[in-house]
């Protein structure tokens, strides 16, 4: 008899397997970009105990649930300020937000701006499905106009955001835009990230099928990946102020900022030392007794 | 089991300071090396305090965006290993609520300051009031207990912000620290002991491997035994309602079994946790039962009826006092007890009837409960306090 061979996955170390399957539509995409990570954290070589994960609230909100590392399901909006705690408390670790549109740039959207003009060594992913997808498809800042969405039923008419015009007005290091379609190039992002000391933006583009595609008739999620290939364009180092996105537009993709600026905990301790001299006290992670 | 204070935090010595700077020295006596706050009068003085401190002794302050981040920033230092605390007055309270709930659900030992002011809104910024006892009670959404600490001096914020911390560290509990504009603004001697004298309840970190550790899993206390971020125990921490793993499990079985353990672990520790200060309660007629500023006001009304000489039938009238340093978890059956030898209990508040609610509900009827409003702005007239004595008396 042909004993059939069970090829372990090389990504599924870095997964809950006792947590699958996982609560994400067909055809939607940020499995997808769980992948990708879950690639860039080999490839990286990272010390997966000194990863954690931080999100807020969503479906893009849940992924922290399925990552197999110290993981972090926070409060609607609030990933990025519970991150920056973590991050200040424990320099030693690496800190990534992941996270929906909805929650990191609508009811997040302060902490987003703040977080990047401080500088806070945050690795923020962002996936971006256009709508708020847990709670049934509504208007999101990220919605581009003349979108129907379930609280927009004759369409939209806000301007919406430019996410990567904004995060790099606020300050981030680093800002990428990718689509579900480019695993590998979002891979390849994820991992360069990893590397980055900041605050390290990466936007991507991932196919809601039930309550966007379909109220949009855009179709299935193979359909959204023929959308992705044929739109979008690949523009490294364009200004970011000319990447934004439209109904049926051109998508730019691409790494648009790639620069070095001193971050928060660097910032701060070479104030203190320079204004406090011997008085100051520094310290690596702050741990109680 | 406990161990005692890190002196790198601790000023000992006598010092002359207000309330709001002694409790950014408990905090710091406590073991505290991570504050973030947002600014709001009349509680900034404690995180200007800690901004100039602690640098001199390593850690961090940061100064968010606003309280919403203010309140969850602290939580991730937490899980990250140190301890925390935020500080705010009304206003910030009330964005505060949402994340006082999360540190119940996920049981995150931490401690928020709230110095109330005159509300609701932005009501009176700069005078004192008593308005937000029953929010810090009830402000979170769902079923939860919590722990309330009311000073009524400089050297109580001092004295029970370390036990804020020991209690939140003890039950995995948010401890709220229900000062006043007037108990923060108030300078008197502080009297900081030794580090060797301040006992302090180290975190409840675990000893168990990463295959034998459950998350939630209760211990005795019902009290589960927590981990930090680091340490190769890849855990889940997740304001959803959770099984013992930490995993979400939106099941009626988990939710009553969590939330019924979340309520009774501060619930059924009430004799553990809640000290209170009784004065002439013994023989007494009729009991005060006041807190933080308006103790000492109520203190003065006391006087004022042992100086008068107001009589009971043939004797003096008897006034006893009963200090709630612990608001929560209410001190249920020790003012049933009190209820029932006296004829009536005097409630002011400087604002419009809150624990007098719990002062009724606990005494059952077997007491007459006179309550004393105060919209806030101000402390009571003493007057006031010795009219409702006498007809408590009658």
């Amino acid at each position: 008899m042909t004993e059939l061979a069970i090829l372990d996955n090389p990504t599924e170390q870095f997964l809950r397997t006792d947590r699958m399957p996982h609560i994400w539509c067909p055809g939607c995409g940020i499995g997808t970009t769980v992948n990708c990570f879950t690639r860039a954290l080999l490839d990286s070589k990272a010390d997966l105990n000194k990863v954690s994960v931080v999100s807020g609230i969503g479906c893009s909100g849940r992924v922290a649930g399925y990552l197999n590392l110290d993981s972090f399901h926070t409060t609607h909006g609030r990933a990025i300020p519970f991150a920056t705690g973590l991050k200040l408390a424990r320099p030693d670790l690496s800190v990534v937000v992941y996270s929906g549109d909805g929650d990191l740039f609508a009811i997040g959207g302060n902490h987003f701006i703040h977080a990047a003009r401080r500088n806070v060594d945050l690795k923020v992913i962002c996936v971006n499905n256009l709508v708020y997808a847990m709670t049934g498809g509504q208007t999101a800042p990220t919605t581009p106009s003349e979108s129907t969405t379930s609280t927009s039923p004759y369409g939209t008419f806000e301007p919406s955001f430019n996410l990567p015009q904004l995060a790099e007005a606020a300050g981030a290091v680093y800002v990428a835009r990718w689509t579900t379609f480019h695993v590998r190039q979002l891979a390849k992002s994820m991992q360069e990230i990893f590397a980055k000391k900041g605050f390290a933006f990466i936007e991507v583009l991932s196919p809601c099928p039930t309550l966007y595609q379909r109220r949009n008739k855009m179709g299935d999620g193979m359909e959204a990946m023929k959308f992705y290939k044929e739109k979008s364009k690949r523009k490294d180092g364009v200004p970011t102020a000319e990447v934004g996105l439209t109904r049926d537009g051109e998508i730019p993709v691409g790494k648009f900022v790639d620069r070095e600026r001193p971050d928060y905990e660097t910032l701060m301790k070479d104030h203190y030392r320079r204004t406090m001299g011997d008085r100051y006290v520094e310290t690596g992670a702050i741990l109680c007794q | 089991m406990t161990t005692t204070a890190d002196p790198r935090g601790v000023l000992t010595g006598t010092h002359f300071i207000d309330g709001d700077h002694a409790c950014c020295e408990g905090a710091l006596a406590a073991g505290a090396r991570f504050a973030s706050g947002y600014p709001i009068t009349p509680s900034t003085e404690v995180v200007e305090r800690f901004a100039a401190r602690i640098p001199t002794v390593g850690g961090v302050f940061i100064q968010m965006e606003d309280e919403l981040a203010a309140s969850i920033t602290l939580q991730g230092a937490v899980w990250g290993g140190a301890k925390a605390f935020t500080v705010t007055s009304g206003p910030g309270f009330s964005l505060m609520m949402e994340h006082i709930g999360y540190a119940i659900m996920t049981e995150t030992p931490c401690v928020f300051v709230d110095v109330q002011r005159g509300g609701p809104s932005t009501g009176l910024p700069t005078m004192p009031a008593q308005g937000d006892m029953m929010q810090a009670r009830w402000g979170s959404h769902g079923d939860y207990e919590i722990i309330a600490l009311a000073p009524n001096s400089p050297q109580e914020c001092f004295d029970l912000t370390v036990r804020a911390f020991n209690l939140s560290e003890k039950y995995r509990v948010p401890v709220m620290f229900m000062m006043d504009e007037c108990v923060g603004h108030m300078t008197e001697k502080v009297v900081i002991p030794p580090a060797e004298e301040i006992e302090i309840v180290p975190r409840r970190m675990t000893e168990k491997s990463r295959e034998e550790y459950l998350m939630y899993h209760p211990e005795d206390d019902m009290v589960p035994e927590i981990v930090k971020a680091g340490d190769g125990y890849r855990f889940h921490v997740t304001g959803l309602t959770h099984n013992e793993k930490g995993y979400p499990s939106m099941t009626v079985k988990t939710q009553d079994k969590l939330i019924t353990r979340l309520k009774d672990k501060i619930h059924n520790a009430v004799d553990d946790i809640s000290i209170n200060e009784e004065t002439d309660i013994e023989g007494a007629d009729v009991v005060v039962v006041a807190y933080g500023i308006t103790s000492r006001v109520a203190m003065r009304a006391m006087q004022m009826v042992k100086d008068r000489g107001y009589k009971l039938g043939h004797r003096k009238l008897k006034v006893g006092m009963y200090r709630l340093i612990t608001p929560w978890p209410f001190p249920d059956a020790r003012v049933r007890a009190i209820a029932e030898q006296i004829r009536g209990f005097v409630v002011p508040e400087l604002n419009l009837g809150q624990m007098v609610g719990e002062v009724e509900r606990a005494s059952r009827g077997l007491a007459k409960v006179i309550s004393v409003p105060h919209a806030g702005g101000t402390v009571h007239d003493p007057e006031q306090i010795v009219e409702a004595i006498l007809e408590a008396a009658r």
